[in-house]
């Protein structure tokens, strides 16, 4: 690959990527009356996608054996429990964290 | 002021390890593949979408034409799209500012930006907004900076430490939980991911996983509105 198509690659991808941020925005920002639909789904969307991501960062684990999936289980129960019970986000990446660097690298 | 710059380096300290160490990755393979310092960088300035970014390494070394490269960040970024409808209300009046704003939206900017924070006055959450933005950029081009520069030399075993995002993911979706009245929306949201997760796979379940939760969550609004 010269270099060229590798610079004009990086430019597409950056144009896309911002196009996709900016879409929401350019179509139904600017217009005083944003559609109700819109804003509705702006008021609940952000729990939902919550989840999503969850998700997303869990989507390659697997439950084929205990190391693909215990390592991961047992930090996010870490990082619940220590949330509910102190709600203070910082301790609870910490401890999960390191609760999934020593079971990764040491445990399993 | 500096309570305002205090409060968004303690949000984004968490997104701060998560990036150093992903940029960080991203750096290390980018050179390990041949490509230059330079490239890295313009990458995590001007791209700067963390699973993109990997996903463009194998687009590069594949030597994929322009088009493949535009279809698969349209495949790989869809989900930006439902960032930018729910910051569409909290980005008004923004002025100067907005345009950055919406280049920075990632994954974990949108995940500290989408609800409120306490300790950050009305007055003051222009500013809030854009130094969580410009902070979380500035760790994902130090963290690929540093592993192009010393990635080649220095041997750090980081695996299990990008768990960081995962970590934080949980908890906003647990504070969003404990302080919402209605649940619905975050149970709609991960049933449907696992669901499509299970039938699509893990490369393929983003778009109709946001499709179907776009498509019940309006659903259910309207079903609330005729009560």
């Amino acid at each position: 690959m010269n270099n060229l198509h590798i610079w004009l690659t990086v430019a597409v991808i950056a144009l896309v990527t911002a196009a996709l941020r900016f879409l929401p925005f350019v179509i139904w920002g600017d217009k005083r009356k944003t559609p109700k639909l819109i804003t509705k789904l702006g008021g609940t969307l952000p729990y939902a996608i919550m989840g999503m991501l969850v998700i997303y960062c869990l989507k390659e684990t697997s439950f084929a054996s205990l190391d693909g999936f215990l390592p991961a289980l047992i930090s996010c129960i870490v990082v619940a429990v220590s949330y509910i019970l102190k709600r203070n986000t910082l301790i609870s990446i910490i401890l999960g964290t390191l609760c999934n660097i020593i079971l990764v690298q040491f445990v399993f | 002021m500096r309570n305002t710059v205090k409060q968004a380096l303690i949000s984004t300290l968490p997104v701060l390890t998560g990036y150093l160490v992903l940029g960080f990755g991203f750096g290390i393979i980018l050179k390990a593949n041949g490509f230059s310092i330079a490239l890295a960088a313009a990458m995590s300035i001007f791209i700067y979408a963390g699973s993109m970014q990997y996903a463009a390494i194998g687009l590069l070394t594949g030597g994929a034409s322009l088009i493949t490269a535009a279809l698969t960040t349209l495949m790989v970024n869809a989900r930006h799209i439902f960032y930018g409808i729910s910051m569409i209300e909290r980005y008004k009046g923004m002025g100067i500012k907005k345009p950055y704003l919406i280049f920075a939206l990632t994954d974990e900017t949108y995940s500290l930006v989408c609800h409120d924070n306490e300790d950050i006055s009305e007055a003051d959450r222009g500013r809030y907004y854009l130094l969580v933005s410009l902070f979380n950029q500035i760790y994902w081009v130090l963290g690929s900076l540093l592993g192009a520069v010393v990635g080649t030399v220095v041997k750090f075993n980081s695996e299990g430490v990008d768990f960081a995002l995962t970590a934080l993911f949980i908890t906003i979706f647990l504070e969003q939980w404990l302080t919402a009245k209605r649940h619905s929306p975050a149970i709609i949201g991960v049933i449907v991911s696992v669901i499509c997760l299970l039938i699509f796979g893990a490369d393929k379940f983003l778009i109709p996983t946001m499709l179907i939760i776009a498509l019940l969550l309006s659903l259910e609004k309207e079903a609330q509105e005729n009560e």
